[in-house]
């Protein structure tokens, strides 16, 4: 008891996020996951002495879209920088990146709290390239090299330590998750590697200077970092009230174990030796150019949700829902301006959509649906001619192939058989084989009904409306 | 030579470049680095007042490339040139960290 109360904590976050750019940073081979090892290699991004790179338009223009959306301030003029280290995943011993003049600089975003709106500064955004990949053969006690990731871009959105809780870095994590795939810049993935967090953590007494800070590292999901967050703040308290001091150290989070260990002592920046890339000319960036930018970015969520109050008759809970990923606001949208019916697309979305989200574990981003699918099966439902079940089951189809609604209505028999002289023939035999729910219902037990609705929608194998049948049972049950 | 280096940096200078030097090699690793510092030395001595910091010797700006894959399977050829590979991989001493 007390500890709590005693100690605040200061935590930072440098964010590394994969750019979704078809080709690597500064060569045209391929950014595609999965590859065999080396087969998405050049002279370039092995570091072949001599070979030259070429800076991916892509890369700059995602970095850019990312400090507009975040406030920062676009660097006009910026270079790269070698910094230099030996490390076998890293083939020129050097990595590109930025140092003294990174594209952008002092943005913010906000974040909202119970206790209210926040901001977290953002200190810089730089582009880097990612490294290769080491995998350790035990059967030879070696380490072989796959250099396929070697040159992915990346971008590094470092914040400022404004951050005092788990709950406000996940929000900040949130915030530019959302932010980053509205820009379509990435999917930002933690389990998959491409969002990345490291934790700078420092604990101090409310007011005083902070502490000596730790870098955590290994973080593979938002659980594991609340727990790295509480884990190392404890370790730190514990050793500053023993009378210790904490050392400025990178550790590495055991998730599994739930603790850290200290991988190496931190490297000062001027151990990695940096100094500007002669190989990249430098960047100057005109006002047309950023004004294009501006103007090229999507609508961000802010204003969707703004937007669709004012456009749409839907609740404020949905608007929060369909517009937490763009694919799936855009799909409301486009989906809705073809059978303008915002509540019914909604509810198939927030419904069966989220549903089979859920169950398949798949993200909005992987939605397949065409919104003209969507619009045909809403119209088709409407016009009664297949009924609520059936639409389930065709929407589960178009879930997963995003096949014509149509198509799969006819294939699966699943069309209301319209003609009412074959319903009537059924309905005449159903109220014949049941005489006792015929009275039961005719003596006032609503109930019964049902059952003859029922029986009726089974012997027409579900290919008939249940309200249709409803509707005709009671005025031939006069 | 005005500027002396002392054992302790060029141990850590040796640590952060990976290598490790015989005695005779430090000694004449710290020769060389005292005379490059005399150099900078000397070029600190010119006024540099209001100069830019020059990177690049040529002025040229915005090269860029568009994205699109122009480089197909090379890793045959790039492999040619590694001491040792395993299943198309480059395989080094027992690395981590």
């Amino acid at each position: 008891m007390g500890k709590e109360k005693q100690y605040e904590s200061v935590i930072g976050l440098e964010v590394h996020v994969e750019l979704a750019t078809k080709t690597k940073i500064f060569c045209g081979c391929s950014t595609a996951f999965g590859g065999v090892p080396n087969t998405h290699t050049c002279p370039v991004c092995t570091g072949m002495p001599g070979s030259l790179p070429v800076l991916n338009r892509k890369v700059l223009e995602y970095a850019v879209s990312v400090g507009l959306a975040t406030n920062c301030e676009i660097t006009r003029y910026c270079k790269f920088d070698r910094k230099n280290y030996f490390y076998p995943d890293n083939p020129q011993n050097y990595q590109i990146s930025q140092l003294y003049l990174p594209i952008c600089r002092n943005g913010w975003v906000e974040i909202e709290m119970p206790e209210g709106t926040k901001r977290i500064g953002i200190h810089e955004i730089h582009m880097e390239e990612d490294a290769g990949k080491l995998i350790h053969d035990e059967w030879e006690d070696c380490t072989l090299v796959d250099y396929n990731r070697s040159g992915v871009p990346l971008i590094e959105i470092v914040s400022e330590p404004d951050m005092r809780s788990a709950e406000e870095v996940i929000a900040y994590l949130e915030k530019l998750r959302l932010m980053i795939r509205y820009l379509g810049a990435s999917d930002c993935k933690l389990q998959e590697g491409s969002m990345r967090v490291d934790v700078n953590l420092s604990v101090r007494e409310p007011g005083a200077e902070p502490g000596v800070r730790t870098e955590m590292k290994n973080l593979n999901s938002f659980k594991a970092i609340t727990r790295a967050i509480a884990g190392e703040r404890d370790r730190q308290i514990d050793l500053l009230t023993s009378g210790a001091v904490v050392v400025q150290e990178t550790r590495r989070w055991d998730d599994a174990k739930g603790c850290s260990y200290a991988m190496r002592s931190k490297e000062d920046a001027r151990d990695y030796r940096y100094f500007p890339d002669p190989d990249l000319v430098p960047i100057r960036i005109s006002e047309a150019w950023l004004e294009e930018r501006k103007a090229a970015l999507p609508e961000m969520r802010t204003e969707k949700i703004q937007r669709y109050r004012e456009e749409y008759q839907i609740p404020d809970y949905d608007i929060e829902i369909l517009t937490d990923s763009r694919q799936m606001a855009m799909l409301f949208e486009e989906t809705t301006a073809l059978c303008n019916q915002p509540k019914k697309v909604s509810n198939w979305l927030m419904g069966e959509g989220m549903r089979l989200l859920k169950e398949r574990g798949r993200d909005p981003e992987d939605m397949l649906i065409s919104p003209a699918h969507l619009a045909k099966l809403i119209v088709m439902r409407e016009a009664g001619e297949i009924n609520g079940s059936s639409a389930k089951e065709i929407f589960e189809v178009m879930f997963d192939t995003d096949t014509d609604p149509a198509d799969c209505a006819r294939e699966r028999g699943l069309l209301i058989v319209n003609d009412t002289g074959g319903l009537t023939e059924v309905l005449r035999k159903v109220i014949a084989e049941n005489p006792k729910s015929v009275e039961d219902y005719l003596g006032g037990k609503e109930k019964a009904l049902g059952f003859l609705v029922g029986q009726t929608m089974k012997a027409m194998k579900g290919k008939a409306d249940p309200a249709q049948v409803n509707q005709m049972l009671r005025e031939m049950l006069v | 030579m005005e500027n002396r280096i002392s054992d302790e940096t060029i141990e850590y200078v040796g640590v952060l470049a990976k290598l490790e030097l015989s005695d005779e090699e430090r000694e004449q690793a710290k020769r060389d680095m005292g005379r490059m510092l005399d150099y900078i030395d000397q070029m600190n001595a010119l006024d540099t007042e209001g100069i830019e910091p020059m990177s690049h010797a040529f002025p040229v700006e915005n090269v860029l490339r568009e994205d699109m894959v122009t480089n197909g399977d090379m890793r045959d050829a790039l492999l040619a040139n590694a001491p040792e590979e395993k299943d198309g991989m480059f395989v080094v001493p027992r690395t981590f960290e």
